[in-house]
């Protein structure tokens, strides 16, 4: 046993309003500058829909993640051998069009242009070469476009789908999209890393972050094609390679990273997770069936007395222990069993988890008598006199999930490698939870009802309310747990105490000033 | 004349080879950020493979060739001993030799011709990679116009290029040599020159360390096996990871 800590994501994706604030929070502080202006760390895509870069998922097309074989798992696209033969030309590279030409106005023309007959324009010009230029594609082309068939139906999950089935979810009437917004994962089996021929990625050992060293990095670009998730970007200004930094900074500051701070639907949680650093490879190189409760496995309790012992043999901080013991992730992932991992079928062991969606998926518009909830309205709430209800419920208790607008093998193969099972299971409990708090908030739903639903997916009222204190009401504190990062240890590590003692805040160290004469 | 022979062969050499040692070591040392191979595959990719495939293994080969030919001369003569294995070793030099050129002259074509490429282009890649056509064109031009190019080279430059490193240039054969090989062994110190302050530098940074490193890489921030135990005295070396 290895403990390691992880710090660890989870999003909840009913929640997810698909405003795009979290990019725009990470575009800010990160990437608004030459050669970086394409990449979005934090992007947000509408499902069904072909994403950013264009059809990602398909790693027939873009060679990432890990594939098994004969002796385990070896890298799609890159590695030892692949990455050093394609050195000098990466055939799997994706270029500036599967993203976007980064573009602006000139916005100038619209002062300065001579007086004329026509009003002037701001004509888009290229970031890139300053030329004006046609805008064919951008960082959320297909946002919202469910039902389009340049975007939605060339969605990458749609190939295991009949004709019919796809036909079947894009129907005026049942045509429904949710949003998937996207950060690196900081995988713990991470492709990139393994693919950087010059070893400038790596995982840090503490908080799991993966990063890229830029004094490092030479442009050899293994790292992009081997990333499955497209989460590693070649800035073509500085000829280095850039990716998500989980805002590091800002976690060992004690602040949760800026797309999670700023996020408008509070969908996204923070918190550590201690894994088994042994078994990583055992796990990644699972067999399909056993690959995402293995990957679910490979997370231990932070309350056992024996993860605790290897924990701290290695070095983690009892505050890590006990924000592990307060993670709210672990909860969603262990404890509730509520979030799975973005297609886990790429082998990297992804550390962010979703919750998937039910909303878009199960609810329908029904005809009801809806008296008893506009009743419980505060006054000051906007009351239609109409019967039509957002329903949630059905009075078969799981046909919803039968007559659901998306096939279930359609979430299948966005989060649990095509077992749909896994998904109903979530779903089931996600419905659970809203019948009981409806039985509790408007009470138009029988006792033996909601009691029969939770006993259904093995959830107690008790947990039913914590699952939905920490989805609904939860505060800032408690989203996102983060310990410190024992930064003033870290320097005692790194210089001798003796040589900085007494020259803190004051500019140099000692014998460093000169006198002047 | 002598005295432009001299600074050719023998005063420039030693610059040459001197700015080339300093100048990497510093620009490595001090700015190891601008150490990268500036790849613009990202903004152009299909034209880039009918240059740069050609042009990198063609300088790898007829690189690896001159190496072979300066360090074991006597190797190369005696291979060259039979007139079948001397036209091989020349048809093979030329053919890639051309290679080069061919992938070199798409290069340049693409850096001067698309627009994105030209927005990452500075006036040293554009210097540098002109400097490399000449060169290439020379080689060519020796390679074709003055036989054998493998056997003479083993018989007379090694020779001369030894002796710059031992101090005693011994110069009489350079000196000697027409016109065309002249620029062409200048050439070659002056792209050594160059190196330092131009993108070769990515040369020295082949990822061949790769190829025993495991693969996956955790660096701790602190060295996890001291910080824990406070009975290890104070040490003002520096642990590994850092
Ligand atoms: S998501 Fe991609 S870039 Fe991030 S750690 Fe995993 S493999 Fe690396
Ligand atoms: S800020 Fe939050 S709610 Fe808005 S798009 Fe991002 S993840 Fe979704």
């Amino acid at each position: 046993m290895d403990i390691r800590s992880q710090v660890s994501m989870v999003f909840h994706l009913d929640k997810c309003i698909g405003c795009h604030t979290c990019s725009i929070a990470c575009k800010n502080i990160w990437t608004d500058r030459k050669g970086a202006e394409y990449m979005w760390w934090n992007n947000v895509e509408t499902k069904p829909g072909t994403g950013y870069p264009t059809k990602w998922e398909d790693q027939e097309i873009y060679k990432g993640g890990w594939e098994k074989d004969a002796n385990g798992i070896d890298l799609k696209g890159a590695g030892k051998k692949k990455g050093l033969r394609n050195i000098f030309h990466n055939p799997h590279m994706p270029e500036i069009g599967d993203y976007y030409e980064p573009f602006t106005y000139r916005y100038l023309d619209l002062i300065e242009s001579p007086a004329g007959d026509d009003q002037p324009t701001a004509r888009p010009i290229s970031m890139i070469t300053g030329k004006p230029m046609d805008i064919r594609m951008g960082p959320n082309w297909d946002d919202d476009w469910s039902g389009t068939p340049d975007y939605a139906r060339k969605d990458p999950n749609m190939k295991d789908l009949s004709e019919a089935e796809q036909e079947a979810m894009f129907q005026l009437e049942r045509m429904c999209f949710f949003y998937l917004p996207r950060i690196c994962n900081h995988c713990l089996n991470p492709a990139c890393v393994a693919s950087c021929p010059s070893g400038a990625l790596y995982k840090r050992g503490e908080d799991g972050v993966v990063l890229i060293n830029q004094s490092v990095c030479r442009a050899w670009r293994m790292c992009v094609t081997a990333c499955p998730y497209k989460k590693s970007y070649y800035n073509w200004h500085t000829g280095k390679s850039e990716k998500c930094i989980l805002c590091y900074p800002r976690i060992e500051a004690g602040y949760a990273p800026a797309c999670m701070h700023s996020c408008v639907g509070r969908i996204r949680y923070l918190g550590v997770l201690l894994y088994d650093a042994d078994k990583i490879h055992q796990v990644a190189s699972s067999d399909d069936a056993s690959l995402v409760n293995n990957h679910m496995d490979i997370i231990q309790d932070p309350f056992d007395e024996k993860v605790i012992a290897s924990a701290k043999a290695n070095g983690i901080a009892d505050s890590t222990i006990h924000a592990a013991q307060y993670s709210p992730t672990y909860k969603f992932i262990k404890t509730w069993g509520l979030a799975l991992p973005l297609h886990p079928e790429f082998r990297t062991l992804p550390m962010l988890f979703y919750v998937p969606p039910m909303l878009p998926v199960m609810a329908s518009v029904k005809d009801v008598d809806n008296t008893a909830q506009s009743e419980k309205m505060h006054d000051i709430a906007k009351y239609w006199p109409d019967n039509w209800l957002y329903d949630t419920s059905t009075e078969e208790l799981w046909g919803t999930i039968e007559q659901a607008r998306m096939p279930m093998k359609y979430l299948a193969s966005l989060f649990s490698n095509g077992d749909e099972a896994m998904v109903i299971d979530r779903l089931k409990k996600l419905m659970a939870v809203r019948i009981h708090r409806r039985r509790v908030t408007v009470g138009d739903i029988t006792d033996a009802k909601a009691d029969k639903t939770l006993a259904d997916v093995g959830l107690t009222a008790e947990l039913a309310d914590d699952i939905y204190y920490l989805t609904s009401l939860a505060k800032f504190d408690d989203r996102f747990v983060v310990p410190a990062a024992h930064r003033e240890q870290a320097i005692e590590m790194l210089e001798f105490t003796g040589d900085v003692k007494g020259n803190t805040g004051f500019g140099f160290k000692d014998g460093s000033a000169e006198r002047g004469s | 004349m002598n005295t432009l022979n001299t600074f050719m062969f023998v005063a420039f050499p030693y610059v040459a080879m001197i700015t080339f040692v300093i100048g990497t070591a510093i620009r490595y040392r001090q700015t190891g950020f601008k150490v990268s191979s500036l790849s613009s595959q990202f903004l152009e990719g299909k034209k880039l493979f009918w240059g740069v495939m050609p042009f990198h293994i063609g300088l790898l080969i007829v690189l690896g060739g001159h190496l072979l030919a300066f360090l074991v001369p006597a190797a190369i003569l005696a291979w060259n001993g039979q007139p079948v294995r001397l036209i091989i070793l020349e048809v093979t030099a030329v053919t890639f030799g051309m290679s080069i050129l061919v992938g070199l002259v798409g290069l340049l074509h693409r850096r001067l011709t698309n627009e994105r490429i030209k927005a990452v282009t500075t006036r040293m890649d554009i210097a540098i990679e002109l400097l490399l056509l000449a060169q290439v064109v020379l080689g060519c031009w020796v390679a074709l116009g003055f036989r054998w190019g493998s056997s003479w080279f083993a018989a007379d430059l090694s020779p001369y290029l030894w002796s710059l490193f031992k101090l005693s240039p011994e110069t009489a054969a350079v000196f000697a040599l027409p016109v065309v090989i002249k620029l062409h062994i200048f050439g070659a110190f002056l792209i050594l020159f160059m190196v330092p302050f131009t993108r070769l530098v990515h040369i020295f940074v082949a990822p061949l360390h790769y190829i025993s490193r495991p693969y996956q890489q955790v660096m701790w921030n602190w060295n996890k096996d001291r910080i824990r135990d406070p009975k290890t005295p104070w040490s003002p070396t520096r642990p590994k990871n850092n």
